[in-house]
C-alpha cells in the first residue's frame, strides 16, 4: 500500500468527496509496511524527546562547567599560604618599649617603627639572603599587628605566621614556577608553611600585589550603589506603575510613556552608561567615578523592571476590591493606597529584588562613567571615587599576576552568592504571597 | 543660615502648621453631626503642604542659580579685573577662591585667589541671607493662606490628592524624561562628531583603526563596518546558532514532555542562566573558552586561529541567550490553543509530529519575534565581548579570526584618557547612537509580531 | 414614575451611554426610603447598568456617560460640586460576588468608618463595627474570630460582611446588585432574611434576576428591558396584575 492513501484514510471525509473513485478499501494496520511504518514514527518520536531532553541538560551542563570552573578556581582564594617567620624583637633595634605600647600613644609609636625592615631582616636571617622575598609585601603588618596584641614580645624571639608572597602562595597552592615549587617544599620539610582562611580578602580593598588584595572597597561601593539605585528606582518605578495602571487616561501621553518604559527595558546597559556619562558627569558635573552616578545611572536602567512587573502585580488585584472600596467611599487615592498596593507589594518587591540582581551584576555602564578606577581605600561617602563588586571582577581579570585568577573567581563566587541569595528571596516572596483570592 | 537648619527650621514649621490645621479642624467637628469630606489629618496635611513645598521649590531653584548670581558678583569686585580671560585658569581661579571661602582649604595656590576669597565670602553670605529670608517668608505666606482656608466645608483631601496624582504623574514622566536624555545627548554628541567626520566616511568606511588619526582626514580610519559586521556576525550568528536550537527545544521539551515535577526544576536552572552576571561570562570565556576554541582550531590546522576569536565570544553569548529564547518560546508555545495540539494528537500523529508539524508553525511568528528580542540583546551586550573579543577590526567570515564589536570599542574607546572632544571618544557616541537605533528597531518590529501573534490567538 | 410623595432618590431622564452605545434610554424612578425596590429584567436590560448610576460607580468607567438627572434628597449628585466620595459613603453598595478585603474582618468592617472619621477613638469604632454585623446578622457567628481574614468566611458570610461593611459607614441608601447571585439556596434565604430586617432603616434597591426573590423582599417593583424601564409599580400588581404585554411575557418565563 503506497503512502497517499493513509494520510487521506487518517483524515475522515477525504475519501467520501470523491464519488468518482472506487471504494476505497479498510485499512490494514497490522500488514508489514504499516508496522515498519509506525515503528519508525516511534523512534523519531523518541529521537525527537531525547534531542529536547539533551538541549535542557547541555543547557544545564553548560551552568554547572561554569559554576565548577569558578569554584575549582576560586576556592583557593579564600585561602591563603603562611610561612612561620622567627623575630627576635629582643634583638631587633626597635626603639620601643612595652610601656610605651601599652599606653594611648601605641599606634603613633609603631607608625614610626621600622617594622617593615624588622620582617624583611628577620626574613632573611631565617630564609637566606632571598628571604625577604619569600615574605607578602604585607606580612610586616601581621607582624605589627602581633607586637601590638602582646607588647610582651618585644623583649621576646617569637615565631609569627605571616602571609606568603605572591609566586610561593600559587606554588603552594597549584602548580608555581620550579623556583618556588622548590622553596615551598623546602619550608614544607621545616614545616613553616601553612594555609589557612584568608580574612584580609574579605576585609581589604584592592591592591597590586594579590596576596593584600580583598573585596571590602569594591563591596561597600556595590552596596552604595545599590542603596542610590534602590532609592531612585523603586519609589519612582512603583508610582508610574500605580500611574499607569489605576489612573492614567487613555491618550498618546500614556502611550508615549508606556512605549517609553518598554523600549527602555530593553535598551543595551551600556547605553545608559553612556547617557549618564553625557548627562550626570557632563552636564550635570558630578564627580567622576563616584557611587551615586553609578547608582543614578543604574537606577534609570532598573526603574523600568520595576515599573513592568509592579504593573502586572498591580493588574493582579482583582478589580471587585477596588469596587468594594469605592463601594463604602474610599477616593481613588485611597483606594489605590490602601488596597491595592498592599496587595500589589509582594508581587512589586519580587520585580524589585530581581531588577536589583541585575543592577548588581551590571558591569558596561558603570565603566563608562569611570568606575573602573584603582580604588585602595573603600568609599566613606557617596560621592567618593568607588568601584563595585563586577568591575573589580573585571579589573582583576585584566590582571597579568597569576595570583588574581583565583581572587577573580573568588569575588565571582561572592557575587554570585549574593545574586543567588537575592533571587532565592524573590522565589520565596512570590511563592509565600502567591494570589490569595 | 546652612541649608540644613533652613530645611530643619521649614521642617519644624510644616510640624507645626500641621499641628494646628489639624487642632482647628478637631474643634470645628466636635459637637456636629454633619458629615465631612476630609479628616483633621487632611486639614493638618493640607496645611503642611502648603508650608513646606513652595519653601522647597523655591530653594530648590535658588541653590541652582545662586553660585552663578554669587560668581558673577564676584566679578564685579575690583580684584577681579586681574582676572585672565576666560578659560581653564580663570575658572581654576574662581574654584580657589570659592573653596577658600568656604573654609574647606586653606592654602591659595594662586595668590589672586587668596584676594578674591573675601569677596566670595560675602557675596555668599548676602546670597545665603536673601535665600532663607525669601523661604521664610514664603513659608509664612503661604502657610498662612492655606491655614485661613481650614473651614468645615473645605475639601482638604482632594486638595491633598492633587498633590498625590502630581507626584505620580512627575514619576511617569521620569521614563519620557531619561528616554529624550538618550536620545538627546547621543545625537548631540553624534552630531559633534558628524561635523569633524562625514558620515558616510563612519557608515561606509572599512578601516577601522581609531589609534591612529589623522587630522586632517580622521574619517579615513574610522570606517565602522567592521565593527557592524563583527557584531552581526558575533551576536546575530554565532550566538544565535547556539541559542536558537538549544533554546526552542528546551522550551519545546520543558512544555510538552517534561513532568511537572522536572518542569518545576529545570526552569529555574535555565533562569540561573540568565541571572549569571556577564562579566561572569566574560571572564569564563576569556580564561576557559576562548583557549579551549584556540587549541580545537589548531588541532584542526588552523595555526593562526587568535585566542580572542569571534567564536568563543559568540559561544558564550549564545550560552547566556539561551533562557532568554527558551522562556519567549515557552510563551509562544504556550499561547498556541490546546484545541490545536489535541486535534493533531486525536488523528493519531505522535507529540513530535503535533509539535514539529502544527505547533511549532503555528507559534512561529511569536518565536521569532523573540529571537529578534534575543538578537537586540546579544548585540548591545558588552562584557562578554570586553572581555573575550578582540579590539583588531577585521571584516572576516571565519569563526576563528578575531572579531570587534560596537559594544567592544565603546567601552575602549571612552577608558582610555579622556580627551572628551577628540574624534576618538565621540566616535563612541556615534557607534552608541547607531547600536540604539537598531536596538530600538529590532525591538520594535519583534513587540509587534509578538503582539499581533498574541491577538491573532485571542 | 413616581410612587412615592418624598423620594429619597429620584432619577429623571437618565440616558447612560457607553461611547457610542446607549445602554439605558430616558428611565426615570423614584425611591422612598420606607421600602425595597426590586429591578428586574432579562440579562444585558441595562438595570445594572441604573444601579450603578445611583452612586456614580460608573465613574471609574471611562467610556460612561450619564445624562439626565439623578438626585439624593433633592441634591443632583451629578452637579460639580458633589462629593464622589460623600456620596458614596451615603449610597453605599453590594456587588454580585462577595468582594471583602483580603484583611481581618474587624478591618473589613472598620475601613470605611475609618477613612470617613466616623469613630472619634477606639471603643467608638469597635462600637460601630459590633452594632453592624449585629445587623447584618453576623455577629453571632463571628464575634470570637474577628480578627480572621474575612476571605476564610463561607461565600453567604462573606456577602453579610460586605453588607455589615456597607452599613458600618451609616448610609441612607444601600443599593444592591444581584447580591445573591453566587450563593446557594440557604445563604440566599439569610440575605434575603436580612434585606427584610434593613427594610425601612435604608432605602433598598436590589437588582435581581430571580423573580421570586423579588416577589419576596420587595415592594416595589421596575421591569426593564432593553434599556428603558417598561413598568414601575408595587411589587403584588407587577406579579400578579402586569399592565404590559412584555412583563407579562418575561415573568412567565417566555423570554429572559
Amino acid at each position: 500500500m503506497s503512502d497517499a492513501p493513509t494520510l487521506s484514510g487518517l483524515v475522515p471525509g477525504v475519501a467520501t468527496t470523491a464519488p468518482a473513485q472506487p471504494e476505497r478499501a479498510p485499512t490494514d494496520w497490522r500488514t508489514q509496511s504499516m508496522q515498519r511504518r509506525i515503528r519508525k514514527r516511534y523512534a523519531s518520536e523518541r529521537r525527537f524527546r531525547l534531542l529536547g531532553l539533551a538541549a535542557v541538560v547541555l543547557s544545564a551542563g553548560f551552568l554547572a562547567v561554569l559554576l565548577v570552573t569558578m569554584v575549582y578556581n576560586g576556592a583557593s582564594g579564600f585561602l591563603q599560604t603562611r610561612i612561620a617567620l622567627p623575630v627576635d624583637f629582643a634583638h631587633s633595634g626597635l626603639l620601643l618599649t612595652p610601656a610605651e605600647l601599652r599606653g594611648p600613644g601605641a599606634d603613633l609609636a609603631l607608625s614610626t617603627a621600622n617594622i617593615e625592615g624588622l620582617t624583611d631582616s628577620s626574613a632573611r636571617a631565617a630564609f637566606g639572603p632571598d628571604g625577604d622575598r619569600w615574605v607578602s609585601d604585607g606580612g610586616w603588618l601581621r607582624v605589627r599587628q602581633a607586637l601590638k596584641h602582646d607588647p610582651a614580645l618585644l623583649t621576646a624571639r617569637t615565631t609569627i605566621w605571616v602571609p606568603a608572597a605572591d609566586t610561593l602562595d600559587v606554588a603552594a597552592k597549584r602548580q608555581g614556577d620550579p623556583a618556588a615549587e622548590a622553596i615551598v617544599a623546602k619550608l614544607q620539610a621545616r614545616h613553616a608553611i601553612s594555609t589557612g582562611f584568608n580574612l584580609p580578602f574579605l576585609t581589604a580593598s584592592d591592591s597590586n600585589d594579590p596576596t593584600r588584595a580583598g573585596i571590602w572597597g569594591a563591596f561597600k561601593g556595590s552596596l552604595f550603589t545599590m542603596l542610590v539605585t534602590l532609592l531612585i528606582a523603586f519609589p519612582v518605578g512603583v508610582l508610574s506603575a500605580l500611574y499607569l495602571e489605576e489612573y492614567a487616561p487613555r491618550n498618546r501621553w500614556t502611550d508615549l510613556i508606556e512605549v517609553s518604559i518598554n523600549n527602555l527595558a530593553a535598551v543595551p546597559s551600556i547605553i545608559f552608561g553612556l547617557l549618564g556619562l553625557a548627562v550626570f558627569l557632563g552636564t550635570f558635573g558630578l564627580p567622576r567615578s563616584a557611587s551615586i552616578v553609578g547608582g543614578l545611572t543604574l537606577a534609570l536602567m532598573t526603574m523600568p523592571v520595576i515599573v513592568i512587573s509592579g504593573r502586572n502585580a498591580i493588574k493582579g488585584v482583582p478589580p471587585s476590591i477596588r469596587d468594594a472600596a469605592l463601594g463604602v467611599g474610599a477616593s481613588p487615592i485611597q483606594v489605590v493606597f490602601h488596597h491595592v498596593l498592599p496587595l500589589a507589594l509582594p508581587g512589586i518587591l519580587t520585580g524589585t529584588i530581581i531588577g536589583m540582581a541585575r543592577a548588581l551584576g551590571e558591569t558596561a555602564p558603570l565603566l563608562m562613567i569611570g568606575m573602573r578606577a584603582f580604588i585602595a581605600s573603600p568609599p566613606a561617602r557617596l560621592t567618593d571615587p568607588a568601584t563595585v563588586l563586577p568591575v573589580q571582577i573585571f579589573l582583576w581579570s585584566d590582571q597579568i599576576d597569576r595570583g588574581f585568577v583565583e581572587k577573580t573567581s573568588a569575588a565571582i563566587i561572592v557575587l554570585l552568592a549574593f545574586l543567588l541569595a537575592m533571587n532565592g528571596f524573590a522565589i520565596y516572596l512570590r511563592n509565600k504571597f502567591e494570589t490569595r483570592w | 543660615m546652612s541649608i540644613l537648619t533652613l530645611s530643619l527650621v521649614i521642617a519644624g514649621l510644616g510640624l507645626i502648621g500641621w499641628l494646628t490645621a489639624r487642632m482647628r479642624a478637631v474643634g470645628f467637628r466636635r459637637g456636629s453631626t454633619a458629615r465631612f469630606s476630609s479628616l483633621p489629618s487632611h486639614f493638618g496635611g493640607y496645611v503642611a503642604l502648603w508650608t513646606v513645598l513652595p519653601a522647597a521649590l523655591f530653594l530648590c531653584v535658588w541653590a541652582s542659580t545662586s553660585p552663578a548670581l554669587v560668581t558673577d558678583r564676584v566679578l564685579h569686585d575690583p580684584a577681579a579685573a586681574q582676572l585672565p580671560p576666560p578659560g581653564f585658569d580663570r575658572a581654576a581661579i574662581l574654584s580657589e577662591a570659592r573653596s577658600l571661602a568656604a573654609g574647606n582649604s586653606f592654602g591659595a595656590f594662586n595668590p589672586l585667589s587668596q584676594k578674591l576669597a573675601p569677596a566670595y565670602a560675602a557675596a555668599q553670605n548676602r546670597n545665603d541671607w536673601i535665600g532663607s529670608a525669601v523661604a521664610l517668608l514664603l513659608v509664612f505666606a503661604t502657610g498662612g493662606f492655606a491655614y485661613t482656608r481650614v473651614r468645615p466645608d473645605f475639601r482638604a483631601r482632594s486638595k491633598i490628592e492633587r498633590v498625590v496624582m502630581a507626584c505620580l504623574l512627575a514619576a511617569s514622566l521620569i521614563a519620557i524624561v531619561t528616554t529624550m536624555g538618550i536620545v538627546a545627548s547621543l545625537l548631540f554628541e553624534s552630531w559633534r562628531f558628524f561635523s569633524v567626520v562625514p558620515i558616510g566616511d563612519f557608515l561606509f568606511g572599512t578601516h577601522w583603526s581609531p589609534q591612529v588619526i589623522d587630522p586632517a582626514d580622521p574619517g579615513k580610519t574610522l570606517g565602522a563596518v567592521p565593527l557592524f559586521w563583527g557584531t552581526f556576525f558575533i551576536g546575530a550568528v554565532i550566538a544565535m546558532l547556539v541559542a536558537i536550537p538549544f533554546g526552542l527545544m528546551s522550551a519545546v521539551y520543558l512544555t510538552q514532555y517534561a513532568t511537572p515535577r522536572a518542569r518545576r526544576w529545570m526552569k529555574p536552572i535555565l533562569e540561573v542562566l540568565a541571572g549569571v552576571p556577564t562579566v561572569v561570562y566574560g571572564y569564563f570565556a576569556a580564561l576557559t573558552v576562548a583557549p579551549a576554541v584556540r587549541d580545537v582550531a589548531v588541532s584542526l590546522g588552523i595555526t593562526w586561529a587568535s585566542s580572542e576569536s569571534a567564536l568563543a565570544a559568540g559561544l558564550v553569548m549564545g550560552v547566556m541567550i539561551i533562557p532568554f529564547v527558551s522562556s519567549m518560546a515557552d510563551d509562544s508555545l504556550a499561547a498556541v490553543p490546546g484545541a490545536m495540539r489535541d486535534g493533531s494528537l486525536a488523528m493519531g500523529a505522535t507529540s513530535s509530529e503535533t509539535i514539529r508539524r502544527v505547533l511549532l508553525p503555528a507559534a512561529l511568528p511569536g518565536v521569532v519575534g523573540g529571537v529578534l528580542l534575543a538578537v537586540s540583546r546579544a548585540i548591545g551586550e558588552t562584557m562578554i565581548v570586553v572581555m573575550a573579543a578582540s579590539g583588531v577590526a577585521t571584516l572576516t567570515l571565519n569563526p576563528f579570526a578575531s572579531a570587534t564589536t560596537v559594544t567592544k570599542q565603546i567601552v575602549d574607546l571612552l577608558t582610555g584618557e579622556a580627551e572628551f572632544d577628540s574624534p576618538k571618544t565621540l566616535a563612541a557616541f556615534a557607534l552608541g547612537l547607531t547600536l540604539f537605533v537598531i536596538t530600538l528597531l529590532l525591538n520594535i518590529v519583534a513587540l509587534t509580531v509578538v503582539k499581533r501573534y498574541r491577538e491573532a490567538y485571542e | 414614575m413616581t410612587l412615592t410623595n418624598h423620594p429619597k432618590i429620584s432619577a429623571q431622564h437618565v440616558t447612560v451611554w457607553y461611547g457610542a452605545k446607549k445602554a439605558i434610554d430616558d428611565v426615570s424612578l423614584d425611591f422612598g426610603s420606607d421600602h425595597v425596590t426590586s429591578l428586574i429584567g432579562p440579562s444585558g436590560c441595562g438595570k445594572s447598568t441604573f444601579l450603578r448610576t445611583l452612586n456614580r460607580m460608573n465613574d471609574t468607567i471611562a467610556a460612561a456617560k450619564v445624562e439626565g438627572d439623578i438626585t439624593l434628597d433633592g441634591e443632583d449628585i451629578y452637579a460639580p460640586e458633589m462629593d464622589v466620595v460623600q456620596l458614596r459613603a451615603r449610597v453605599g453598595m453590594v456587588f454580585q460576588k462577595p468582594n471583602p478585603f483580603p484583611k481581618s474582618i474587624f478591618e473589613n468592617v472598620a475601613y470605611g468608618p475609618r477613612i470617613h472619621g466616623l469613630a472619634g477613638n477606639k471603643s467608638q469604632l469597635s462600637a460601630i463595627v459590633e452594632q453592624s454585623l449585629r445587623r447584618a446578622g453576623l455577629w453571632d457567628e463571628v464575634k470570637d474570630r474577628l480578627t480572621d481574614s474575612g476571605t476564610a468566611l463561607s461565600g453567604g458570610q462573606q456577602q453579610r460582611l460586605c453588607i455589615a461593611r456597607a452599613i458600618a459607614v451609616d448610609p441612607e441608601v444601600i443599593l444592591m446588585d444581584e447580591p445573591c447571585s453566587a450563593l446557594d439556596p440557604i445563604a440566599t434565604a439569610k440575605i434575603e432574611e436580612l434585606i427584610h430586617e434593613l427594610k425601612g432603616r435604608y432605602a433598598i434597591v436590589i437588582v435581581t434576576h430571580n423573580m421570586q426573590q423579588a416577589a419576596r423582599v420587595s415592594q416595589r417593583t421596575a421591569f426593564f428591558h432593553l434599556g428603558s424601564v417598561v413598568e414601575y409599580g408595587a411589587t403584588s400588581d407587577i406579579f400578579t396584575n402586569p399592565r404590559q404585554e412584555r412583563t407579562k411575557d418575561y415573568i412567565t418565563g417566555r423570554y429572559g
